[in-house]
């Protein structure tokens, strides 16, 4: 969640930060293998990955996201901020859509995790995947794995009754609609702007599994 | 981030004990909040506690009709209990007005209630910050303080509390059960639960070392037209510059809190008889002594201006 957006940051400031966050990333694993003073602690786990079971030794400080992109290798699920305020690591954890990037690995033994991998693949795409294709709900493409896990989950959300800011009545099942799709996708943000297509993609799945 | 050891707790017990006697140890549950901090090395603990697994994700009907919520209850499952939604509205409508759907699946009940400000001069270790490191100083008093608290703050700390749920829990009179390391339980009252900052900002709760949040009670239901109007920057997943929970009976008598304004929920219990006539009469008797600068004063008109919206709508 934003910290310091009263603060103006200018372009330029944001692609030299956003490189040197690269840079850091990239010399992460390295210093998780102790070269810093205190020497990591390494600790098991077992997940359930897109149905296949995956165990894991891992540094306690990888967070789910990491452990998908860096030891499985599904780089489907994207770093964007990696502080839970842009929705790009969205993945499905038993059943509910959460950040990957501020969860810990470790906390999830026996946990099942669906992935943009685990939705559909090129030739059996998800319908939500499909729908992205079909109304343009991307441009470069670096949230859209989020977007569609989020969007898969925020149709079963409102299927389980859970209320959003903008239902009128809460005591009431919630509806679809272009106000509750827009207000219940607001954790997911999309700099190319999309997000009508986006709205509109959403929209006709949920008119389909409806 | 700092390397940590990591454990599974097995009973609640174990849990408080763990942390009371391990150096620089913390409980972890949602960890939306914790793991944020832990990435900046705002919070460093060297061993960490998962509650996940120690049952306390219930929401129960106490004796006298009132809810028993389990400390691991998920935001998104409180909002969307039917219980919630019907007997205590103004929760659920001020948990759906936070963070985002992922987060809110995550975030739980008594980790909200913990979480700490989102100040950036808390959040940026180049800065001084009391709340981080006691006696750097507070760079928001002549910095940037748009944002910032206009009562109850002192000279060391202008931070407010971020969480929406915790000013709806206020206006209910909740209760916060506890569990201490020598197995005592306890009940605090919501009131007595967040610390002003005075000239000890870093500690934000009462809670003691160890002393683990078990459960939030709410008193049976009051009934009344229950309203959470929350303004800020953009239409959704922003913090509050001003929010109002309120509780509006028929006859115009009803209960207020405020949001985003001060280091706690801020309830003036002696501005509530004020209620029947109006906005104004309740917000100068619940924002005397206010202490507003040049960025925020903008925030007691508002604040004003919100109510009114509220007591309108309450009326319609």
């Amino acid at each position: 969640m934003s910290a310091a957006h009263e603060f103006e940051v200018s372009r330029r400031g944001v692609l030299v930060v956003g490189a040197s966050a690269a840079a850091a990333a990239a010399a992460a694993p390295a210093a998780a293998q102790g070269q810093g003073a205190e020497p990591p602690v390494i600790a098991k786990v077992s997940l359930e990955v897109n149905g296949k079971r995956r165990a894991l030794e891992l540094d306690t400080r990888t967070t789910l996201l990491d452990a998908l992109r860096e030891h499985l290798h599904l780089t489907g699920s994207k770093k964007g901020c990696d502080h839970g305020q842009c929705g790009a690591c969205t993945v499905i954890v038993d059943g509910r859509r959460i950040n990957a990037c501020l969860t810990l690995a470790v906390m999830h033994e026996g946990a099942k995790v669906t992935t943009i991998e685990g939705l559909g693949q090129p030739g059996a795409l998800h319908p939500m995947q499909a729908a992205f294709v079909k109304h343009d709900g991307f441009q470069c493409g670096y949230c859209t794995p989020g977007q569609i896990c989020s969007a898969v989950a925020v149709l079963n959300e409102i299927k389980a009754g859970v209320p959003s800011h903008v239902s009128g009545d809460i005591t009431a099942a919630p509806q679809v609609s272009v106000d509750e799709l827009r207000e219940r996708m607001s954790g997911n943000i999309c700099r190319c702007g999309a997000y009508s297509n986006i709205v509109e993609a959403i929209t006709e799945v949920a008119g389909r599994t409806a | 981030m700092r390397a940590f050891s990591y454990e599974r707790a097995r009973t609640p017990q174990d849990a408080s004990i763990a942390v009371a006697r391990t150096p620089e140890a913390k409980f972890i549950a949602g960890g939306t909040n914790l793991l944020d901090l832990m990435k900046l090395e705002i919070e460093r603990p060297r061993h960490l506690i998962d509650v996940n697994g120690l049952g306390f994700d219930k929401i129960e009907t106490t004796q006298d009709g009132g809810l028993r919520i389990g400390a691991l209850v998920r935001n998104t499952d409180l909002a969307a209990h039917e219980r919630v939604r019907r007997d205590y509205g103004v929760l659920s409508r001020a948990l759906v007005s936070g963070a985002s759907g992922q987060l809110r699946n995550k975030a739980t009940t008594a980790g909200n209630l913990l979480q700490r400000t989102r100040c950036p001069y808390f959040y940026d270790p180049a800065q001084p910050c009391n709340k981080r490191e006691p006696g750097s100083g507070c760079g928001a008093l002549q910095g940037i303080n748009r944002q910032h608290a206009v009562i109850g703050a002192s000279q060391a700390c202008i931070a407010t509390h971020p969480s929406d749920m915790a000013v709806a829990m206020r206006v209910l009179d909740a209760t916060v059960e506890t569990l201490a390391p020598d197995g005592k339980t306890r009940s605090i009252p919501i009131a007595d639960f967040h610390r002003l900052p005075g000239d000890t900002p870093h500690l934000e709760t009462n809670l003691a070392h160890g002393e683990l949040i078990t459960a939030v009670t709410l008193p049976r239901p009051i009934g009344g037209a229950q309203i959470y109007r929350k303004v800020r920057d953009r239409a959704s997943y922003a913090f509050a510059l001003v929010s109002v929970a309120a509780i509006v009976q028929p006859d115009g008598s009803g209960r207020v809190a405020f949001g985003g304004v001060a280091h706690k929920p801020w309830r003036v219990e002696a501005a509530e008889p004020a209620m029947s006539r109006g906005a104004k009469a309740v917000s100068e008797r619940a924002f005397t002594g206010a202490k507003a600068t040049e960025q925020n004063a903008f925030k007691l008109p508002l604040a004003e201006r919100t109510l009114a919206a509220v007591l309108a709508e309450a009326r319609a």
